[in-house]
C-alpha cells in the first residue's frame, strides 16, 4: 500500500476516534432518551467505520465482517428491540433523571477520559503504530464513559445504553490491537449484543408493569439496615 | 465424545421443556441433570487416569481442575432441580400448563455453566460466563415481587458491565499472545506464551480479567448486586447463584495466576492476597449486622470467594486447600441455600428476627439450617474447616504470617457471627412466625442426598476425590 493511502487512511481513523469520543460524551449528557439512543447508534457507526478502514488498512477481511455485524445488530437490531420492548419509555419526553447536573457530570466525563489516556500511555509505547495509540485510549475513555452513565443515570433505557456503550469502547480498542481477532469479535456483536439487549429491554418492561416507573436508581428495597 | 454430550443433554431437555407442562419439565429437568452427573463423574475418573482429554478438534477440553468445576457444577445443578419441583410448585401454585420460563431457563443456565469450565478457547469462555447472566436473569426475578426485579436489574447490570470491562482484558490477552508469537488462544497456549508476552499487556488484561469477572464472582468491593440477588432469587436458583455460579467466574480468574507466575510475574500473589483478603474482612463485618439469612448465606459467599483468593495467592501447599475450599464451598453452600429454602417453606419468611426455635416448630427445617449453618461457618470436623485449616497451615509454613493472621482473625468473626445468628434461629424462644406449611417429598430428598457430602467429606474424604485436588492445585501452580 502506498504511502499517501495509509497516511489518508490513518486521518481517517483518527477522524472517527475523535467523534467516537464526542458520542460518548453526548450518551452521558442528552436530556432526552430518544436523543441518548441516537448519540449511541451514532457511535455504532462510528466504531464500524474505524473497523472498515483499520481493515482496509491492513487487509483484514475480519474487520469488514465485524463492521457488518456491528451496524446490523447495533446501529439496526438494539433500536429495534428496544422499540418493541420498551417503546413508551424511549419516547417519553420527560428529561433523564440523573444523580449529578449534566455540567459535573461532563467534568468527571473529561477527566475519565485524561485516565483513559494515562493509563493507555505505557501500553501505548510497546512501538505498535498510530492505529493502536489512537484506538487504544478512545476505546478505553469510551469504557469508562459508558461505565459511567450507568452510574451516573437512574433510569433502565440510559442505563442499558451505558452499557453497549462500554462494548462499544471495547470492540474500538479490539479492532486495532487485534485485527485477525478470531470469531470472538462476530459472535460476541452478533449474538451477545441482540440477547443483552432483549434481556434487559425485558426485565424493564417487567419492572415498568410492576413497580411503575423505570427509574432504576432509586430501587432500594435491598440493602442493609 | 462425553464433552459434547455433557453440552447437548441440558440443550435437549431446555427445548423439550418448552413444550411440556411444569411437572414434566421438571422431572426432565432430573432427568438430564442426573445424566449430566454421571457422565461428569466418569470424565472425572478418565481425566485423572489417562491426562487431560479433548474432543471437537481441541475447542473443548479438560484438565483436573475444569472437571473439579465441572463436577461440582453438575452435582449441584442435579440436586438443585430435584430440590426445584417441590418448591417451585409450592410458592408459585399448581403447574401451569407450559407458558413458564422456570424449567427452560434453568436447564439454559446449567449449560451455561457447564460449558465455562470446558471450553478451550477463552473467547467462548467470555461468552458462557456471560451468558450465565443472561440465562439467569429471570430466574432471580421469577418471584415477580418489586424486591426480586430490583435484584435482577442490579445483578443483570453490574455483571454485564463486568463482563464487558473482562471482554476488554481477554482481548488485551489475545494481543499478547500476538505479540509473544501467536499460539492457540486457549489456558494452555496462554500459559506457554505468557514469558514472551510484554508484561505491560498481560497486566492490563489480567486487571481487567479480574476487576470484570471478580464482579461477577462477589469479590469485594464490587460484591454490592451479590446479597440482593442472591436473596431474592427462588431458593433452589440460589443454590446455583452462590454455590457454583460465582466459582465459574472465579475460575477464570484463577486460571491466569500460573500464566502470571510463569511469566515471572511474583507480584501477582500480592494481588491476590489484597484482593482475597478485603472481600474476606468486608464480608466478615456485613456478616454481624445482616437481618435476612438468604442474605447472611450470600454475604458467607464473598467471605468463601476471598478466602479461595488468599489460598491462590498463598501458593505452594495452599494450593490444594483451595481445590478443597473450591468444592467445600460449593457443596455446602448449595445445602445452606436449600435449608434456608426449607425455613421459607415452612415459616414463610427470610427475616432472622421472625425465626425462634425452630428445632422445636420444624425439626427437620431445623436440624437442616444448624447442620447447614455449622459446615458453611467452618465449625470442626466439617470440609470448610478442613480446608481453612489446610490453608492457614499451608500459609504459616510458606512465612506469609500477616496474611494468614488477617485470615484466620475474618474467618473467626464471621464464624462467630453466623453461629450467633444461627443459634438464635434454632434454639431460641419461640416467636411469632408459625408455621405456614410442610416440606415437599423432593425437597426433603434433595437435602438429604445434599447433606451427604456436607456430613461425609471433613471427616472422610475419598481417595478419587484427594487424587482430584492434588491434580487440580498441580494446575493452579503452572504444571501442563
Amino acid at each position: 500500500m502506498s504511502d499517501p493511502v495509509a497516511s489518508y487512511l490513518m486521518h481517517l481513523n483518527a477522524m472517527a476516534g475523535g467523534l467516537f469520543l464526542l458520542a460518548a460524551f453526548a450518551i452521558v449528557a442528552t436530556r432526552q432518551m430518544l436523543g441518548c439512543l441516537r448519540w449511541f447508534v451514532v457511535q455504532a457507526l462510528l466504531l464500524a467505520a474505524s473497523a472498515t478502514v483499520i481493515g482496509i488498512a491492513v487487509g483484514s477481511l475480519h474487520l469488514a465482517i465485524v463492521a457488518v455485524v456491528t451496524v446490523v445488530t447495533k446501529a439496526m437490531a438494539t433500536p429495534w428491540l428496544l422499540r418493541r420492548t420498551v417503546r413508551r419509555e424511549l419516547y417519553s419526553r420527560r428529561e433523564i433523571s440523573q444523580v449529578l447536573n449534566i455540567p459535573t457530570s461532563l467534568l468527571v466525563a473529561a477527566a475519565l477520559a485524561l485516565l483513559a489516556y494515562a493509563i493507555v500511555s505505557p501500553v501505548a509505547a510497546l512501538e505498535t503504530g498510530a492505529f493502536v495509540e489512537i484506538n487504544l485510549s478512545v476505546g478505553l475513555a469510551g469504557l469508562f464513559l459508558g461505565a459511567y452513565t450507568v452510574a451516573v443515570r437512574r433510569e433502565a433505557v440510559p442505563q442499558l445504553l451505558g452499557l453497549l456503550a462500554m462494548e462499544n469502547g471495547a470492540f474500538f480498542a479490539a479492532v486495532s490491537i487485534a485485527p485477525d481477532l478470531p470469531f470472538i469479535a462476530e459472535l460476541t456483536v452478533a449474538f451477545d449484543v441482540p440477547v443483552t439487549t432483549l434481556v434487559i429491554g425485558l426485565l424493564t418492561r417487567r419492572i415498568h408493569e410492576r413497580v411503575g416507573g423505570t427509574s432504576v436508581g432509586l430501587l432500594s428495597a435491598l440493602r442493609e439496615k | 465424545m462425553a464433552l459434547i454430550v455433557l453440552l447437548l443433554i441440558p440443550t435437549a431437555v431446555a427445548a423439550c421443556c418448552l413444550a411440556v407442562s411444569r411437572r414434566a419439565a421438571g422431572i426432565l429437568t432430573v432427568i438430564g441433570a442426573a445424566l449430566v452427573l454421571i457422565l461428569a463423574t466418569r470424565l472425572t475418573g478418565r481425566v485423572l487416569g489417562g491426562g487431560p482429554r479433548v474432543a471437537l478438534d481441541g475447542w473443548l477440553s479438560s484438565d483436573p481442575l475444569s472437571v473439579l468445576i465441572l463436577l461440582l457444577v453438575a452435582f449441584v445443578g442435579f440436586v438443585a432441580a430435584l430440590f426445584s419441583i417441590g418448591y417451585v410448585d409450592r410458592r408459585h401454585g399448581a403447574p401451569v400448563a407450559a407458558k413458564d420460563g422456570y424449567y427452560p431457563l434453568y436447564n439454559l443456565f446449567l449449560l451455561s455453566m457447564l460449558a465455562v469450565p470446558i471450553l478451550a478457547n477463552i473467547a467462548l469462555v467470555w461468552i458462557s460466563v456471560a451468558l450465565t447472566t443472561l440465562a439467569s436473569a429471570f430466574l432471580v426475578a421469577y418471584e415477580d415481587t418489586p424486591e426480586a426485579l430490583e435484584a435482577a436489574w442490579k445483578y443483570v447490570v453490574l455483571t454485564t458491565l463486568g463482563a464487558v470491562i473482562a471482554l476488554l482484558g481477554v482481548v488485551f490477552l489475545y494481543w499478547g499472545m500476538k505479540l509473544a508469537g501467536g499460539g492457540p488462544f486457549t489456558w494452555a497456549g496462554l500459559l506457554a506464551a505468557a514469558p514472551k508476552m510484554p508484561p505491560t499487556v498481560l497486566w492490563m488484561g489480567f486487571i481487567l480479567v479480574l476487576v470484570g469477572f471478580g464482579t461477577k464472582a462477589g469479590l469485594a468491593p464490587m460484591h454490592t448486586w451479590l446479597p440482593d440477588a442472591h436473596s431474592q432469587a427462588p431458593a433452589s436458583i440460589c443454590a446455583l447463584l452462590s454455590g457454583v455460579e460465582t466459582t465459574t467466574a472465579l475460575y477464570a480468574v484463577l486460571r491466569l495466576f500460573p500464566v502470571l507466575t510463569n511469566a515471572g510475574q511474583t507480584e501477582a500473589q500480592a494481588w491476590f492476597l489484597v484482593f482475597g483478603l478485603v472481600s474476606t474482612g468486608a464480608a466478615a463485618l456485613l456478616l454481624v449486622y445482616v437481618r435476612d439469612f438468604k442474605r447472611m448465606f450470600a454475604f458467607s459467599t464473598v467471605e468463601h470467594m476471598g478466602i479461595i483468593m488468599v489460598a491462590i495467592g498463598l501458593g505452594g501447599q495452599a494450593h490444594f486447600g483451595a481445590a478443597y475450599q473450591i468444592a467445600a464451598h460449593a457443596l455446602v453452600k448449595s445445602f445452606c441455600f436449600f435449608a434456608a429454602g426449607a425455613v421459607v417453606l415452612t415459616l414463610g419468611t427470610q427475616e432472622i428476627a421472625s425465626v425462634r426455635g425452630l428445632i422445636r416448630s420444624s425439626p427437620p427445617a431445623g436440624m437442616a439450617l444448624l447442620l447447614g449453618g455449622l459446615a458453611i461457618a467452618g465449625a470442626p470436623p466439617f470440609a470448610v474447616f478442613m480446608s481453612e485449616f489446610a490453608i492457614l497451615k499451608a500459609g504459616l509454613a510458606g512465612g506469609h504470617y500477616l496474611a494468614v493472621g488477617l485470615l484466620a482473625l475474618f474467618v473467626v468473626v464471621a464464624f462467630c457471627a453466623m453461629m450467633r445468628h444461627v443459634n438464635r434461629m434454632v434454639f431460641g424462644q419461640a416467636g411469632p412466625a408459625p408455621v405456614v406449611g410442610d416440606l415437599p417429598a423432593s425437597c426433603v430428598v434433595a437435602l438429604v442426598l445434599s447433606a451427604i457430602p456436607v456430613i461425609l467429606f471433613g471427616v472422610y474424604l475419598p481417595s478419587g476425590l484427594d487424587r482430584l485436588f492434588t491434580a487440580a492445585a498441580a494446575v493452579l501452580g503452572g504444571a501442563p
